[in-house]
C-alpha cells in the first residue's frame, strides 16, 4: 500500500460514529476514502458545508459546489449550507470533534508549524489557526520525514507556528505517537519499521512504554 | 423601492480610486465575476481589496492584480496566483495575512456593530504580534478589530429589487457578512426575481443590507479543481490546473 494511504487508514481507526469530522487538504483528504463499515461521519468543509460527499461523476459536477481544496464534490442526503462565520463558529466554538491536518513540524509540546516558511512560501493559513484552536481533537497526519530524510517531529518548531500546544496525537507511515504532558510517547510502530528506526527518523525525545502496538 | 441597477458598469462607475473593497466567494466559487470585470474595465486604481483568496492569473480578482489595480489585498490564503507572489516579493503590492475564522468574524462585527473580540485563534503566533491579549475562561486570547468595507461586491443566486438575497451551495461563503459590513453594498445576482417570489423564510441577507442590485448578464463559473470519482469510466481522476 502506498505510505499515504497507510497513514490515511490508520487515521481512521480514531474515528467514531457519529463524528464531526474537518480534513486538511492534501493526505487528510484520504481519510474520506477509507471510513470503517460500521462508522458514520459527517465532513465539515470550512467554506461552509457539513455533509460533503464523494468527488462527482462528470455529470454531477457543479461549479457552486466545492470544498475547502476548491476541489469539485457532490453532496449527501442531509448535508447543510451556511455562511463562513457560522462555518467558523462551528471550528472556533469546539463543535468539531476531530480535524487532521498535514505539518511541515511539529514539537515535544505538540506545536504546530504547518503554513508558512519565511522567504519561500507565502500562501496563508487558511483556517488552519482556527481549526487546531477550536477543534475537540487534532491528529497530524504526515511523512515521518521531509524529502531529504530530515526531521519534521522536533524538539523545539523552528518555522513559525500556527497554534502552541495544539496537536494531540501524530500519525505517519513509521509511527503513531500520542502527544501528553509527559512528552512524545510511542504508542505504535508500522509492521516494517521498529522503535530504533523511529527513533533516528524523530528529531525529538520518544517515551516508549513497555507495550507498543503495530499498524500495518 | 427599487435597488436595481442597469449594470455593473453602472454600478462599478461610483466606486473613486483608492476605495477599500470586500469581495465575496471562496477560490472561485461565488465571486462577483461580473463586478469584477466591470471594474477591471474602469480601470479604478489603488484599491483596498478584503477577500478570502486573490484569485487565479487570469479570472476573478487575478485580473485586477493583473492590471495594477490593486495595492493592498487582505487574504487567509493566497496560494493559488504566481502574479500575486511576485508583485508582494516585488513590494507592489501590500498583503495582510488573516486567519480564516478571524476574518470572517471581523467582517461579521463590522457589519454587527461590534468593536472587537477576543479570540483565542492565533495566539502565540505571528498574527497575535503587537496586538493585545488576554486569558479569559483560561485561555490566553488576541484582540481583533472589525474589517469593514467602502463598498461591497457580493454574488447571490436569486435576488429581487428590494435586496433580499438566496445563495446557493457553496457559492454563499463570504458573501452573506460581506453583504453586512460595507457601506455601500453591489449584490449581483443571477436571477432577478419579483418581490415574493422568494419565500421570506428562506431569505439569507434580507435586503436591508443590500444597497444595490444588479443582474449578471455572463457566468463563466469556472472551476480551479475539478476532481471526479474513479468510478466513472469516462475519465477517472482528472485535473485542471
Amino acid at each position: 500500500m502506498d505510505i499515504r494511504e497507510r497513514i490515511a487508514k490508520r487515521v481512521t481507526r480514531e474515528l467514531k460514529d457519529g463524528d464531526y469530522v474537518n480534513l486538511g487538504i492534501g493526505l487528510p483528504t484520504l481519510v474520506a476514502s477509507h471510513v470503517p463499515p460500521g462508522i458514520q461521519i459527517t465532513l465539515h468543509s470550512e467554506n461552509g458545508m457539513l455533509g460533503v460527499g464523494p468527488y462527482p461523476l462528470e455529470s454531477e459536477v457543479d461549479p457552486d459546489l466545492i470544498n475547502a481544496g476548491k476541489e469539485t464534490i457532490t453532496e449527501t442526503p442531509g448535508c447543510s449550507y451556511f455562511s463562513s462565520a457560522d462555518s467558523f463558529a462551528m471550528v472556533r466554538g469546539g463543535h468539531i470533534d476531530l480535524t487532521v491536518l498535514g505539518a511541515l513540524q511539529v514539537d515535544e509540546q505538540g506545536n504546530l508549524a504547518n503554513w508558512t516558511i519565511p522567504g519561500k512560501m507565502l500562501k496563508g493559513m487558511g483556517g488552519a489557526m482556527d481549526l487546531v484552536a477550536g477543534a475537540k481533537r487534532v491528529i497530524i497526519a504526515m511523512e515521518h520525514t521531509t524529502r531529504d530524510g530530515g526531521h519534521k517531529i522536533v524538539k523545539h518548531c523552528t518555522l513559525p507556528v500556527t497554534g502552541l500546544r495544539v496537536v494531540n496525537m501524530i500519525v505517519t507511515e513509521m509511527a503513531v505517537i500520542d502527544v501528553t504532558d509527559a512528552g512524545l510517547v510511542l504508542r505504535e510502530v508500522a509492521a516494517d519499521s521498529g522503535v530504533e528506526a523511529v527513533r533516528a527518523a524523530t528529531g525529538a525525545e520518544l517515551v516508549v512504554p513497555a507495550h507498543v502496538g503495530t499498524f500495518s | 423601492m427599487n435597488k436595481v441597477l442597469a449594470s455593473a458598469e453602472a454600478a462599478v462607475e461610483r466606486i473613486p480610486d483608492g476605495a477599500t473593497i470586500l469581495m465575496g466567494g471562496f477560490g472561485l466559487c461565488g465571486i462577483p465575476e461580473n463586478l469584477i470585470q466591470a471594474l477591471h474595465a474602469r480601470g479604478t486604481k489603488n484599491l483596498t481589496v478584503i477577500s478570502n483568496n486573490a484569485g487565479v492569473d487570469d479570472f476573478g480578482i487575478g485580473i485586477l492584480l493583473k492590471a495594477r489595480q490593486v495595492t493592498k489585498m487582505i487574504s487567509t490564503y493566497v496560494g493559488e496566483n504566481k502574479e500575486f507572489e511576485r508583485q508582494v516579493l516585488a513590494g507592489q503590492l501590500e498583503v495582510e495575512l488573516v486567519p480564516q475564522g478571524t476574518f470572517s468574524e471581523r467582517i461579521r462585527a463590522a457589519g454587527a456593530g461590534i468593536g472587537g473580540f477576543f479570540t483565542p485563534t492565533g495566539y502565540g503566533t505571528l498574527v497575535s504580534e503587537g496586538k493585545e491579549t488576554r486569558v479569559l475562561d483560561g485561555r490566553p486570547q488576541v484582540l481583533e478589530l472589525p474589517l469593514r468595507g467602502d463598498f461591497a461586491f457580493v454574488r447571490a443566486w436569486k435576488g429581487d429589487r428590494v435586496g433580499n438575497l438566496v445563495y446557493r451551495r457553496t457559492a454563499r461563503n463570504f458573501n452573506p457578512i460581506m453583504a453586512t459590513a460595507a457601506a455601500v453594498t453591489f449584490a449581483e445576482v443571477e436571477h432577478l426575481v419579483a418581490p415574493g417570489q422568494i419565500d421570506p423564510d428562506h431569505v439569507v441577507t434580507p435586503g436591508i443590507f443590500v444597497t444595490h442590485v444588479v443582474q449578471g448578464v455572463r457566468y463563466e463559473k469556472r472551476i480551479e479543481r475539478r476532481i471526479l470519482r474513479e468510478d466513472d469510466p469516462r475519465a477517472g481522476v482528472q485535473r485542471t490546473e
